[in-house]
């Protein structure tokens, strides 16, 4: 049966982690986007907190399995008649847009969540696991030369026969808590002439004397979230820390990496809807200070064009998040969701900045000043329609599913 | 199960189930359900009696409330949305073009879909309609797959649907047992829900056409516009604003004294014949008022036609997303098909992401209407995205095909003019 109603099951999760949001991650905002590059210290008792909610289940991995937290495995078994199932993809999502209704950038620099895991949790055998497993792993994927063109890297592991190790060379950008995390799970080819097929991810421990930090970006927003640079120089790294198998296999291998954000676009589509919302939240309030009142029957060209453009930026908001619950929803029961993650995301990303600026414009002063974090918002907002994949390369990915046109037809 | 038995024996005695091979799922579904018998056919201008007497009206129970984010149709929905719209693509798509010219929708095809049982969604099944519990939801499903094959005939088929949903939903146990009876026979009246007014910046809660009260009945006079089917309808349901309660809702029976029609086409929907109805000191008696004249009748009532019109406007976007897709890879410029730019794929992927957002955010204001929960502040987001993003969608459906989209070898500048037409109309239809 049709239903989009938010299932009361997660409500206990949802209030926990709005709570958190308000009183952990709200409270910090402005401190730690003033302190680049500064730890942010009061998260450490929060991340233990939330490890602690999560082996009770009782956040569901709101914490936010942080960027990596839905998986297709560990949802629930069906839970009615008809099959139909509302599993970990959602429960991470919804914690998630009440997190980043409180923070994006300390959401983000939460320890121990990120992508490294998620990469981790996906492919590592049982033996790495153990090794790795409850650790705090970043992701290293970008390079100064290669983007969202990812197969391009240029990061090379040879394998060293005589000690059993892997060495990598190269040059690792914009590595999300690069510098803060355990571990760096870098991403290199076994030989570049074989393209995407050759490129495998490598756990590297991040006190690896050939692993050395090159320097942390000054960013535009999400300045509480630490973004590292790091230069590989014969970085050995033992054979057992490649994830997955070594073999070069002609097809498929690459496009299982590229799976993952099937996973996680939905999340970060999620984080623009929480980042939205508050935005939308605190412009209400403002309005409803100035005396405007946002009317849903009065037809909007007969309201004040203060309240038609906020039922138009609601209207934009609700669009993205239903996209986005669907494509977790999808993700939950195991339907292929390639196509509406990357519309979500496509959605959700230039929504969240389309409705951020244009609530800095309606707020005037006050949400363009630092008195208030409507600002920062603004500026945190731009990075969603940026990273786990840009806007052009969604739509890329939507125009070739729907046309059915190779990379080669549709570059 | 949501929808009823009688709705899939409606379809079942059509053609559509049997080209689409759903003849014995249809069949098994519908096991053991006992033939509606006949009625017989009426003529035009009918006289609406009541045939027995109901001690208190019928309505539609709500549809339990579920817990479980859910985008899966219940089957028996699947079922009526694939054979409305295989009738809409092979019956409507066909004779749109020429159905938009002379501004009417073929008889022979309100016929058909009548036999699809479309005015019957929305009446609760002891008065003989075909779902037992409300569903808005089955009513967005089946419009967006009528709309898909053509907007203006689509809303010429649902228009008197608009009506009996209205009485099913508001009307008293007298209205009920008068005026639905028709609704689900076999000759089903022509009907209209009239609500718009001609003039810039219309607002359906100030409208301009009046009622007062005069010797025991009520006396209306006023003009609507666009309404549709006007022509041929056998009753109207007027809106207009009650002398000391607000905006109200009134059955008019089309031989009323003080009725009269003016042709109004517009630049779009244009199969849907629309008419102004014009109404000079119209007496009608105390029975004619819908739903007590509450003003939380009529808003829903508002609410609802702008739903209806998402709806439409959805069926008719995928209709753009199809045709556009399949004609950017066969037209071929500099040497490959168009399709190969970005330009012109990223578009396509706009028009996908921006029409699946209005579909899930008319599906949610749709549920919310079944489970009884509040839908208003729903709506107006579906419409706002209906007004602008699917406009949008209709406009670069032309542009996607250049010249060629801007004449009418091509149905996309018919659909540049019927998206234009969905985001702003108010009344006319109902879920």
């Amino acid at each position: 049966m049709i239903n989009l109603e938010t299932p009361k099951k997660f409500n206990q999760l949802i209030s926990q982690a709005h709570q958190v949001a308000a009183e952990v991650l709200r409270t910090n905002s402005r401190k730690y986007d003033t302190l680049e590059h500064e730890y942010p210290k009061e998260l450490d008792m929060l991340a233990a907190a939330i490890d602690g909610l999560n082996e009770g289940g009782a956040l569901g991995g709101a914490g936010a399995g942080a960027v990596g937290g839905g998986s297709s495995n560990g949802s629930a078994k069906a839970e009615n008649g008809d099959g139909n199932r509302n599993g970990s993809n959602m429960a991470s999502l919804l914690g998630l847009i009440e997190m980043c209704w409180g923070d994006v950038g300390l959401l983000l620099a939460m320890p121990r969540q990120g992508l490294g895991q998620a990469a981790i949790a996906a492919v590592a055998n049982e033996e790495q696991l153990k090794r790795f497993g409850g650790k705090w792993a970043a992701m290293a994927i970008t390079e100064p030369e290669a983007g969202s063109d990812s197969a391009a890297i240029r990061t090379t592991a040879v394998l060293d026969e005589k000690t059993g190790e892997y060495v990598l060379n190269g040059e690792k950008i914009f590595v999300t808590s690069g510098d803060r995390a355990d571990l760096i799970v870098v991403w290199a080819t076994l030989d570049r002439k074989q393209g995407r097929a050759a490129i495998k991810s490598f756990v590297v421990e991040r006190d690896n004397p050939g692993l050395k930090l090159d320097r942390l970006e000054h960013k535009l927003g999400i300045r509480a979230s630490d973004t590292a640079n790091f230069v590989l120089t014969d970085c050995r790294v033992p054979k057992e820390n490649l994830l997955g198998s070594p073999e070069i296999a002609p097809k498929g291998g690459f496009s299982g990496v590229m799976q993952t954000f099937d996973n996680t676009r939905p999340l970060v589509a999620g984080m623009a809807i929480g980042v939205a919302r508050a935005c939308l939240e605190a412009t209400r309030e403002h309005l409803r200070e100035a005396g405007i009142e946002v009317d849903y029957d009065t037809p909007p060209a007969l309201q004040s064009a203060a309240a038609a453009e906020y039922i138009a930026m609601e209207a934009d908001w609700e669009a993205a998040r239903l996209l986005t619950l669907q494509a977790a929803w999808m993700a939950d029961n195991r339907k292929p969701n390639s196509l509406q993650a990357s519309m979500a995301k496509a959605k959700a990303g230039r929504m969240g900045t389309d409705v951020a600026l244009r609530c800095v414009a309606l707020c005037g002063a006050t949400g363009f000043g630092e008195g208030e974090l409507m600002e920062k918002w603004a500026r945190d907002a731009k990075i969603l329609d940026l990273f786990e994949g840009t806007q052009q390369i969604q739509l890329l990915i939507i125009a070739r599913l729907l046309l059915g046109k190779t990379s080669a037809e549709l570059k | 199960m949501a929808v009823g038995l009688r709705a899939l024996n409606k379809v079942a005695s059509s053609g559509a189930i049997d080209r689409l091979g759903l003849r014995d799922p249809v069949v098994s579904l519908i096991h053991g359900a006992t033939k509606q018998t006949a009625r017989t056919a009426a003529t035009a201008g009918r006289t609406f009696a009541a045939a027995q007497r109901l001690s208190r009206p019928a309505r539609q129970p709500r549809a339990k409330r579920s817990d479980l984010f859910d985008l899966t149709p219940s089957d028996e929905q699947i079922l009526l949305r694939d054979s409305v719209r295989e009738f809409a693509l092979a019956e409507l798509r066909g004779v749109a073009l020429d159905a938009d010219a002379s501004c009417t929708t073929p008889p022979e095809l309100l016929g058909q879909a009548n036999e699809l049982g479309l005015t019957m969604i929305g009446v609760p099944e002891e008065l003989g309609g075909a779902v037992q519990e409300r569903s808005a939801t089955t009513t967005v499903l089946m419009s967006e797959a009528l709309a898909q094959g053509d907007m203006g005939i689509a809303a010429a088929c649902l228009a008197p649907a608009a009506v009996s949903t209205a009485i099913s939903l508001w009307g008293d146990a007298q209205q009920q047992a008068t005026y639905l009876p028709e609704f689900v026979g076999e000759n089903v009246p022509a009907a209209s829900l009239a609500v718009m007014e001609p003039r810039p910046l219309f607002d359906p809660f100030a409208l301009r056409t009046t009622a007062r009260g005069s010797g025991g009945g009520y006396v209306l006079d006023g003009v609507k516009a666009l309404v549709p089917r006007a022509g041929d309808a056998e009753v109207f349901v007027v809106a207009a604003d009650l002398e000391g309660e607000g905006p109200s809702l009134f059955i008019v029976e089309s031989k009323t004294d003080g009725i009269s029609l003016e042709p109004e086409p517009g630049m779009g929907v244009r199969a849907a014949a629309t008419q102004r109805l014009h109404l000079e000191n119209v007496k009608l008696p105390a029975t004619a008022l819908l739903g007590g004249g509450e003003r939380d009748v009529y808003a829903d009532c508002v609410a609802l036609s702008r739903l209806a019109w998402c709806a439409l406007a959805i069926g008719t976007g995928q209709a753009v997303l199809d045709y556009v897709s399949d004609y950017v890879k066969d037209r071929r410029a500099f040497g490959e098909p168009v399709s190969n730019r970005q330009a012109v794929a990223f578009a396509v992927s706009n028009i996908a992401i921006e029409l699946d957002g209005l579909r899930l955010t008319t599906y949610r204001a749709a549920s919310r209407v079944d489970q009884g929960l509040p839908f208003h502040r729903e709506v107006a987001l579906a419409r706002r995205l209906c007004a602008d993003r699917l406009m949008a969608i209709g406009s670069e459906g032309v542009q996607l095909l250049g010249g060629h989209g801007y004449v009418k070898e091509h149905p996309v500048e018919r659909w540049y003019r019927d998206l234009r037409a969905a985001g702003i109309m108010e009344g006319a239809l109902l879920v």
